[in-house]
């Protein structure tokens, strides 16, 4: 049992959480201890000292905006945000009471009135700026992967075909969102024409620019993994005559696990990065346009508003990676590897 | 066709293209190999053994001569010829059980219900005394272990032939003797026919009935065979103070360090790429 729970915590990559299990269990406490200081001590060192340099810091910078937001400031916006997404929630609840009044009054006068139910269109929050940018880079991250890895699979497989691309991934790689964005919103409306959209025009110009970018690493790392397998286990797979699909099912693919993961860590990664970029160019909504409007809107809230997001994308990036990697090191062969 | 031809190699040669053209490996083997024997393959590194098991295993394909296994000629790699790798090569994403089991459920795809394939697995496994680690992962069990479930995975196929590429090659020397007793058990209860290849004298001596002593490349060919007529079952132990078995081992000395002596010592050779580091043609796997 303790073991497992350890394992679980090493593979979530929360190796802090180790020493209270084994304290907790009865070790030798003050080994554990030492562990807990080393682990959880030294960060909480280093960013206490980051947010006393921060406040230091932040008065001597003046803006037209009025004074660069410390630490405190920042608390304070973000105590703000959850009050107006509260505010707003029940803002939509009181909206829909009063609808279903008003429908019901109707019903009571004339059972066959029509009743229409309106969706409340308040203004966004800043929490559903964060679902609205989640969403986002999870369908443009796999569209991205349900491209990419067949391709790596099928460059990795045949070196033919990865001579003819090399050139094209290479060239493509490298380009920046901000590139791709005008082309495709403009590819976008101009092929996306129903009188019924199952999805916002916004929401897809995000979503495929986060494809388009988030592609390559996982095509390349796919292929590589692909393309070096051990030739001792390729020999294994003559020798038993195995067929071409039952090889790439037993043998390609598993072998190359591993190295897919590492390049899916790396394309979701990128995914994020890209999605804030394209959300604040192409005003799509999501945690991009939040920090544009209120660049905007230039109050003198603003900044420490535009604070809180930035920490925000960085937690949500860091937890991302952190998903990522506990799955890379769920299907890694060596467990023992070090994988960080 | 008598019963001393059950394997046989004629004119087996085998260029490998290089740099400077083509490169002899291989020049002229002749071997004929009846069936139930054990044959070792021994000589200095670089002289071309690890080519003769992979012509003989279809991995490569000999430029010139051929093998002919039980009245057909080898083409392609086949279960029929399985091959024991000296890197275990066994499927690191699959515990001991499934890398035994794949290759059952490919040879035998058709031949036998679910319950005799599981019957069988277990049953080869229990020959090479794994059963108790059936859902271990390779990266979890010793190197000798990993050797003896590839060995298991060999003759889970039930080959014609068995094929080994200096199967304990990376194992310590306690690790090495406990494997040599455990396939000199299998080969007396199956009657299995064997090729081994090996760089270790005793190793040679205590296995085989024959020893087919390879002289250097580049053009390596047989040297001279050695029948080793001792009783078996063979114990190592009372081996040691047998006097035909350390005349034998005295006869492969000889022959490797006076009349073959260490190619190293030649600096002409050691310019030439070694047979056994070549890649395989086909690297990949479609």
């Amino acid at each position: 049992m303790k073991d497992k729970l350890i394992h679980f915590f090493e593979l979530m990559g929360l190796t802090w959480f180790t020493p209270v299990v084994r304290l907790s269990t009865g070790e030798d406490a003050k080994e554990q201890f030492y562990e807990l200081g080393r682990l959880i001590g030294l960060p909480l060192i280093a960013v206490t000292f980051f947010l006393f340099a921060w406040a230091a810091i932040a008065t001597q910078i003046n803006t037209s905006l009025g004074q660069l937001p410390g630490p405190a400031q920042v608390w304070e916006q973000t105590t703000n945000l959850i009050g107006e997404h509260k505010k707003e929630r029940e803002k939509e609840a009181a909206f829909y009471q009063r609808q279903e009044e008003r429908n019901q009054k109707k019903l009571e006068k004339d059972p066959n009135a029509e009743v229409k139910i309106r969706p409340y269109t308040g203004k966004p929050t800043f929490f559903d700026q964060i679902w609205t940018s989640l969403i986002t880079v999870f369908t443009g991250f796999l569209l991205g992967t349900l491209i990419a890895i067949p391709l790596g699979i099928a460059c990795g497989l045949s070196e033919k075909l990865y001579t003819a691309l090399s050139p094209l991934i290479q060239i493509f790689k490298p380009v920046s969102p901000l590139a791709w964005l005008p082309l495709v919103t403009m590819v976008v409306s101009a092929v996306y024409v129903t009188s019924d959209p199952m999805f916002d025009k916004a929401f897809l110009n995000s979503a495929l620019t986060v494809m388009l970018c988030s592609l390559w690493p996982t095509v390349i790392n796919t292929a590589v993994g692909v393309s070096s397998i051990d030739n001792d286990l390729i020999n294994v797979g003559r020798v038993l005559r195995l067929n071409w699909y039952t090889k790439v099912i037993k043998i390609a693919i598993p072998s190359a696990l591993p190295m897919i993961f590492t390049g899916l860590r790396i394309s979701l990664g990128i995914g994020w990065m890209v999605l804030i970029a394209a959300e604040m160019l192409a005003q799509n909504p999501g945690l991009g346009k939040f920090v544009w409007d209120e660049f905007q809107n230039g109050s003198s809230n603003s900044l420490g508003r535009i604070m809180v997001a930035v920490l925000v994308i960085g937690v949500i990036g860091f937890v991302l990676d952190r998903m990522m990697l506990t799955l890379q090191k769920f299907f890694s062969h060596d467990k023992n590897a070090v994988l960080r | 066709m008598s019963t001393n031809e059950y394997l046989q190699l004629s004119k087996v040669t085998i260029d490998f293209p290089s740099k400077k053209g083509p490169f002899r490996a291989l020049n002229q083997v002749d071997l004929k190999i009846a069936e139930g024997e054990f044959i070792s393959i021994i000589g200095h590194s670089g002289c071309g053994k690890s080519t003769v098991l992979n012509i003989v295993a279809g991995l490569h394909q000999a430029t010139e001569g051929g093998v002919i296994l039980d009245g057909k000629e080898v083409n392609e790699p086949g279960p029929d010829r399985a091959v024991v790798f000296q890197h275990h090569s066994l499927f690191p994403w699959l515990t001991v059980y499934e890398n035994v089991e794949l290759a059952v459920k490919q040879v035998f795809k058709g031949q036998k219900s679910k319950q005799q394939m599981r019957e069988w697995t277990l049953h080869n496994l229990d020959l090479v005394h794994m059963s108790h680690a059936l859902d271990k992962k390779p990266s979890e069990i010793s190197g000798g272990m990993k050797q003896r479930v590839g060995i298991a995975r060999a003759l889970a196929m039930q080959p014609k032939v068995l094929l080994m590429d200096e199967p304990f090659g990376a194992l310590d020397a306690l690790t090495r003797a406990h494997l040599q007793d455990s396939v000199m058990e299998i080969h007396a209860s199956l009657k299995n026919t064997v090729i081994m290849i090996t760089h270790d004298v005793d190793e040679a001596v205590l296995l085989s009935d024959r020893i087919v002593m390879m002289s250097n490349g580049p053009e390596a060919t047989i040297g001279d065979i050695l029948s080793i007529d001792l009783p078996r079952p063979r114990d190592r132990v009372v081996m040691a103070d047998n006097p035909d078995y350390n005349h034998y081992r005295a006869a492969v000395l000889k022959f490797l360090y006076e009349r073959q002596s260490n190619p190293d010592a030649k600096s002409v050779l050691t310019t030439e790429p070694t047979a056994d580091e070549k890649p395989s043609k086909s690297k990949k796997v479609a």
